[in-house]
């Protein structure tokens, strides 16, 4: 096979596109700068729209807006700019908005280091929106998850009506490599369900079977409400204690209870082990490198990587981890997912390799997590 | 006459409220132009002009504070059939200030609505972006020490192609509406009102005040001439009509067997102008051609035009893991900003590691196998000294070789520009 040679944010722009993402909007930021440079090259020969907002918050919103037209909508940001979107994720929680997010993170806090990596936003894309809802957050580890966790990500915000974040980094985002890939190969494009006309229209009815209300785009024949405020299911503001309850209820289990279908992973499990190494993103290529070591030198280990972060995939972490006495979490921050696997296993023992210095880290530093040295 | 009013909720503003004048005036635009309320979208901002969008039968969009626009234009790109009207208060000008700024810069066929009644009616009546200073608000004495903005003004200085100012009591508001929205571009409506609830409590402000004030001002009504240029939404349409497909990302076949095994570290470390990316995607390629595996991961400075520039790549016939560089197989000095850069790496390298080092640059102590080249009497130029660099690599036959480096140079270049590269592949010497 041919292999392409690529850095993860082309590959994102590419899986956007052939998922279905026609409208882009985004405001330069280094490292996610080149993905708003490929979507301006893809976009506007297809049709599609690709917007430089004033702002992260301008640019968020114009996918806002687009979304709630029908469009399939991406923007991608990094840390200072994920940052000012709060408010804009937090709409599209609550109003069940659909726009994938791309986080190519970037060493924090604040301003930080425009072009070293980390993983410093982990806990930031699950709780940085108020209310408190749940989101998806997808974690590629090379350019190939770039391109196919993208296409899920836009599968997924459909599916379900919410943003789905992808957690990139700038050591994936900004590093080509080769990869075996076909760009516009077969690929089944889900589109959020709509509503039937004829009957009235009620924009957050969840019809019963569903936990996710049927779309009309705003501009349809049948008119169209959406709005920030806690609503009803026809779209006007509610005080109803009891459908706000329900609202909320279906806006946690609409993506709790399925979480089964999406979540992404590779494991890579050694008999006779007895510690499992447990990551995501960059760092699992280094733990690559360990498990190949480690299973050479006949001191095998297992390995664990998650590419859905959120909501929390506990059925696979539980049942991955049983056989397992150690378990090492290793993040390229100062300990953020670890919390969570604490509190989803409380038995085990966990060790906790971090570094937030901005450089990769390496094989030699998981082993010596894995050795205790 | 038509109403487009829902008539299951009414306006339900404090009594004498201006926006009730308003959001009665948008009906009768509406109706004036026989609009259908299926092509019509309210988008409205936060504050009592925030309920705009419940009162009508229109399609509606409520979002965040200040940032109607942003929802707005995002609509409109996507459906520019829609007749999209933005309704916004004073407080919605300030907070959301870069949005109006760019809306008026961009002229993309919105109507923005100011319900500008000079003060935070919703939240108890603190102090806008247009407040002026003499007037007693819930701000205490902080609104004395600000001065009010005109927006009119504001809006014209950023490029507006329309604006107007005017009183929500005038009978032809619905009129100034109606030439709003037939503008084809952005259009900013400036509506002075009082707010009965908080702000007239204080001020004392009466319609009357509000037209003797507007008459000393002077008028803004309408087409500002002087900006006057395309439609955003049409003239983006036209430009992206004539941009040619993007590119895919180069493929590249499998042509020649590789003699290396293994995993293969190089590191370029040159400076800003010598090409070092392209030297670093080229070897990338090279290897590419002979089955293998290759990451490249650069550093440059963010002032691109100056300071070091590094090129890590790694080759391998296996899958590459971890992308970080400690013991580099081949090391290309050829800048000092690149060296001062990873100086570290040199206590790593060892006898088994080839350096390519310039004749001008110094390289801290290491154990490495050293060639020099004289780029300078070679006459290579500094933007061919990467390329050149690798070359030497070709020559000799380490990670790659002189097929591996020609096939990869006509991956990447074309014409004058492909000659040129394979004649410094060429002439580059090793002593
Ligand atoms: S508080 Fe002021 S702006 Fe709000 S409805 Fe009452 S009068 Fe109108």
């Amino acid at each position: 096979m041919p292999l392409y040679f690529m850095d993860g944010n082309e590959a994102i722009a590419w899986g956007a596109v052939s998922a279905g993402c026609r409208f882009f909007a985004g405001y330069p930021i280094t490292p996610a700068t080149t993905i708003y440079a490929a979507m301006l090259k893809l976009l506007p020969p297809l049709g599609g729209v690709c917007l430089q907002g004033e702002d992260e918050i301008a640019s968020i919103g114009f996918c806002l807006g687009a979304s709630m037209a029908g469009m399939k909508v991406m923007t991608a940001t990094s840390g200072p700019g994920i940052s000012l979107c709060s408010e804009q994720i937090s709409f599209a929680i609550g109003s069940e908005i659909p726009v994938v997010i791309i986080d190519v993170q970037r060493l924090g806090p604040s301003t930080g280091s425009a072009t070293r990596g980390a993983d410093g936003d982990i806990q930031f894309l699950r709780w940085g929106s108020s209310g408190g809802l749940p989101v998806i957050v997808l974690a590629p580890s090379n350019v190939e998850d770039c391109f196919s966790l993208t296409r899920q990500a836009f599968n997924l915000a459909e599916e379900f009506r919410c943003p789905v974040f992808i957690a990139s980094n700038k050591d994936i985002a900004m590093t080509r490599e080769s990869v075996d890939l076909e760009l516009s190969g077969k690929f089944e494009a889900k589109n959020r369900p709509r509503a039937t006309r004829g009957k009235p229209f009620l924009p957050f009815h969840a019809r019963s079977g569903s936990l996710v209300p049927d779309f009309l785009p705003i501009g349809d024949r049948t008119l169209v409400r959406q709005t920030s405020s806690t609503h009803g299911p026809d779209g006007y503001i509610t005080t109803d204690p009891e459908i706000i309850q329900e609202t909320r209820d279906r806006l946690q289990t609409k993506l709790t209870s399925s979480i089964q279908r999406y979540t992404f992973f590779e494991t890579f499990i050694e008999e006779g082990s007895e510690t499992l190494i447990l990551t995501y993103g960059i760092t699992a290529r280094a733990a690559r490198e360990v498990f190949d070591e480690q299973k050479e030198k006949g001191n095998p280990v297992s390995l664990l990587i998650l590419k859905t972060l959120w909501p929390i995939p506990e059925v696979l972490i539980r049942k991955t981890a049983e056989p397992f006495k150690k378990i090492v979490v290793v993040e390229m921050n100062m300990g953020q997912y670890v919390g969570e696997i604490q509190r989803i296993l409380p038995k085990k023992s966990i060790t906790f390799v971090g570094q937030m210095d901005g450089n990769l880290i390496t094989p030699e530093k998981i082993k010596s997590g894995v050795t205790g040295e | 006459m038509n109403s487009y009013l829902n008539t299951k909720r009414p306006p339900a503003f404090c009594a004498g409220c201006g926006h009730e004048q308003i959001a009665h005036a948008l009906d009768k635009a509406f109706a004036g132009m026989k609009l259908k309320s299926s092509k019509i979208v309210i988008v409205s901002d936060i504050g009592c002009s925030g309920l705009f969008d419940v009162f009508f039968n229109t399609h509606a969009m409520h979002g965040l504070h200040g940032r109607a626009l942003t929802y707005a234009t995002g609509l409109k790109m996507a459906r520019p059939e829609l007749i999209v009207i933005v309704t916004m208060g004073d407080g919605g000008l300030g907070i959301g200030g870069a949005h109006i700024l760019a809306a008026c810069r961009r002229n993309l066929d919105l109507t923005l609505l100011v319900l500008n009644n000079f003060n935070f009616g919703m939240t108890g009546g603190q102090f806008s972006s247009t407040t002026p200073a003499d007037v007693k608000v819930a701000s205490g004495f902080l609104n004395l020490l600000e001065h009010p903005m005109d927006i009119c003004q504001v809006a014209c200085s950023a490029g507006a192609t329309y604006a107007a100012r005017c009183s929500a009591y005038e009978a032809g508001l619905p009129n100034k509406i109606e030439s709003g929205i037939r503008h084809s571009g952005f259009s900013l409506i400036d509506i002075w009102g009082i707010c009965p609830g908080r702000y007239t409590r204080k001020s004392g402000l009466t319609p009357g005040q509000i037209h003797d004030s507007l008459e000393k001002l002077p008028p803004v009504s309408g087409v500002i001439k002087s900006n006057n240029r395309k439609e955003y939404g049409r003239h983006y349409r036209e430009m992206a009509d004539r941009q040619k497909p993007a590119t895919p990302p180069v493929q590249v076949r499998t042509r020649f067997k590789s003699s290396q095994s293994g995993r293969q570290e190089i590191v370029i470390l040159g400076g800003a102008g010598q090409r070092v990316i392209t030297a670093g995607e080229i070897i990338c390629y090279a290897g590419l051609t002979a089955g293998l595996q290759a990451t490249q991961k650069n550093e440059y400075n963010i002032t691109v035009l100056r300071g070091p520039s590094v090129s890590e790549i790694i080759l391998s016939a296996n899958p590459i893991g971890f992308l970080g560089i400690t013991k580099p197989d081949v090391m290309i000095a050829i800048h000092q900003e690149g060296v001062k850069h990873r100086q570290a790496l040199f206590r790593n390298l060892e006898q088994t590691t080839l350096l390519i080092q310039a004749d001008d640059v110094d390289v801290p102590e290491n154990a490495a196998n050293r060639i020099v080249i004289h780029f300078d009497t070679q006459k290579i130029k500094p933007p061919d000294r990467a390329l050149a660099a690798i070359s030497v690599l070709a020559k000799l036959g380490k990670v790659i070789d002189s097929q591996m480096l020609q096939a990869a140079l006509k991956l990447k270049f074309k014409d004058k520009i492909l000659e040129a590269s394979l004649q410094v592949a060429h002439k580059i010497q090793m002593t």
